[in-house]
């Protein structure tokens, strides 16, 4: 090795390629868990807004459990008790014990945790769409999906917009927390790569920069994302 | 032998429709009739009750009691949480369809263009094809003298402006019968006069309306019949003369006095 950048190179003795691929298993984990976790919202704001007292009270417990808890104990929590649950869930059914993948896993972790917060992003971004409208198409005789669909939600989502790209970028780095339970997205690969050659400087600035390479590009989206969805208002000023 | 002519049934009729706020009685057995092409104007100070009747129509309240029909059928109602609510989803929707709606805050669809607000009813509701549903929504926008403003946001539209995309939305559905809630209390004096007009236009055209309103100039020259709400009980109906000239109640004289 003539020199320590060669060891980013792609290809083997090079480690670029596994950093590319830890941050391909990153995104993916991420991309995965916010759209679970936007779902739970979606479902849990309007359970805390127009569900029965059960249903409240649940949710509740749901969205203040896991804020309160720091998510690096909720992911070996989850994970291990999870994974646990689901085989001896398996073995009473008569299954045979399976192997949780990793990527599946930290999905359904991650997800459940940004849950809890998207949750009360849309509960605030729902109590903020004017009344008024909502009514003027409950009076024209619109059904409640299509009134959901056509009017709450496009209404809503602006004021959900800037808490779901804070999330998105939570999210993002919330998978580093998966190297501990050793599923090998960027900050583990990194780690290795830096514990092989002994360039820890180099490749934790290494993924340092493709972390903040994510979050430029993911902001760019939102901005696009926010422009097209804020269309009708007039410019705040 | 021939049949005797079965009269035609009221385009709009309430009866006895009662309301409570928690423990506030705040209808009391009011009831309303209007045949095709009426124009019913409800006047009376604020807190007499005349938006909450309106809103009963259609359902917007829930009534603790009475009857709602539209053109001879009865929505049928049952106890719910609240008041009454209607048995049947569709039958419901079915009811709003043929009742615009007209509000003090024209409500209308921020995300939309003034286009796009006037289309969606007749689209998502009355299942109308786009090119249908835009022809009609310009036939309308353009008789409010708001054509040029079809591809504009309602934010960027003045209060008048706004009110009269909101008359268009609720005539492109084609409704029976139209209820206007206060149509010009949200206006500055000097737009008032613009979306009256148009309301005067629909009166003289035939469309069966009932009215909010405190224009008791407006009331007085387009209605057919007026009623006198005071502390949620009708205290004096009848025609326009009647009701402003000659009132049988001294509460509705004082009250006519006092406003014009």
């Amino acid at each position: 090795m003539d020199s320590a950048l060669d060891l980013l190179a792609l290809r083997p003795p090079g480690w670029g390629g596994n950093l590319l691929m830890g941050l391909l298993r990153t995104i993916q984990i991420a991309a995965g868990a916010y759209a679970l976790g936007l779902l739970i919202g979606l479902c849990g704001a309007m359970g805390k807004l127009h569900g029965g007292v059960v249903l409240r009270w649940g949710l509740e417990i749901y969205t203040t459990v896991i804020r309160a808890v720091p998510e690096l104990v909720l992911i070996l929590l989850l994970y291990y008790a999870g994974t646990d649950l689901l085989n001896v869930v398996r073995e009473a059914l008569g299954l045979e014990r399976a192997d949780i993948s990793g990527l599946w896993a930290g999905i359904y972790v991650i997800g459940l945790v940004q849950g809890a917060y998207s949750t009360e992003v849309f509960r605030g971004a729902f109590q903020a769409v004017p009344p008024g409208q909502v009514e003027a198409a409950r009076a024209m005789g619109l059904g409640p999906l299509k009134l959901l669909r056509r009017i709450t939600l496009p209404i809503m989502l602006p004021y959900a917009l800037p808490g779901l790209s804070n999330l998105w970028l939570i999210t993002t780095k919330d998978t580093a927390l998966l190297a501990v339970v050793g599923f090998g997205e960027l900050a583990l690969e990194t780690k290795q790569a830096a514990g092989a050659t002994r360039e820890y400087f180099m490749f934790y600035m290494a993924a340092g920069a493709l972390y903040l390479a994510l979050t430029l590009v993911s902001s760019l989206g939102f901005g696009l994302l926010e422009r097209r969805l804020r269309r009708g208002q007039p410019a705040q000023t | 032998m021939p049949d005797a002519p079965v009269p035609l049934p009221p385009a709009i009729e309430v009866r006895d429709l009662h309301k409570h706020f928690g423990t506030a009685h705040v209808l009391r057995g009011v009831g309303v009739a209007a045949q095709d092409g009426d124009v019913v104007s409800l006047i009376g100070s604020s807190g007499s009750g005349k938006s909450t009747f309106l809103r009963c129509i259609n359902m917007l309240e829930a009534p603790t009691s009475g009857q709602i029909h539209l053109g001879g059928e009865q929505l049928i109602l049952k106890p719910g949480r609240d008041g009454l609510v209607a048995r049947d989803r569709r039958q419901l929707e079915g009811f709003r369809a043929r009742l615009g709606m007209v509000f003090q805050s024209f409500n209308l669809w921020q995300h939309m263009t003034v286009l796009q607000n006037v289309i969606e009813g007749p689209m998502q509701i009355l299942g109308l094809g786009r090119a249908e549903a835009i022809a009609r929504a310009e036939a309308h926008l353009a008789r409010v003298g708001l054509w040029e403003k079809r591809d504009a946001y309602p934010a960027y539209l003045s209060g008048g402006q706004q009110q009269r995309v909101a008359i268009a939305r609720a005539l492109a559905m084609d409704p029976q019968v139209m209820l206007f809630d206060e149509p010009t209390s949200a206006l500055d004096p000097e737009l008032v006069g613009e979306v009256l007009k148009v309301i005067r236009e629909l009166a003289d055209e035939g469309r069966t309306m009932l009215l909010v309103t405190h224009e008791m100039r407006f009331a007085r020259d387009v209605s057919s019949k007026v009623l006198y709400l005071h502390q949620g009980q009708i205290e004096e109906e009848g025609p326009p003369e009647q009701v402003f000239g000659a009132p049988l109640s001294d509460r509705c004289r004082a009250f006519v006095a006092s406003v014009h």
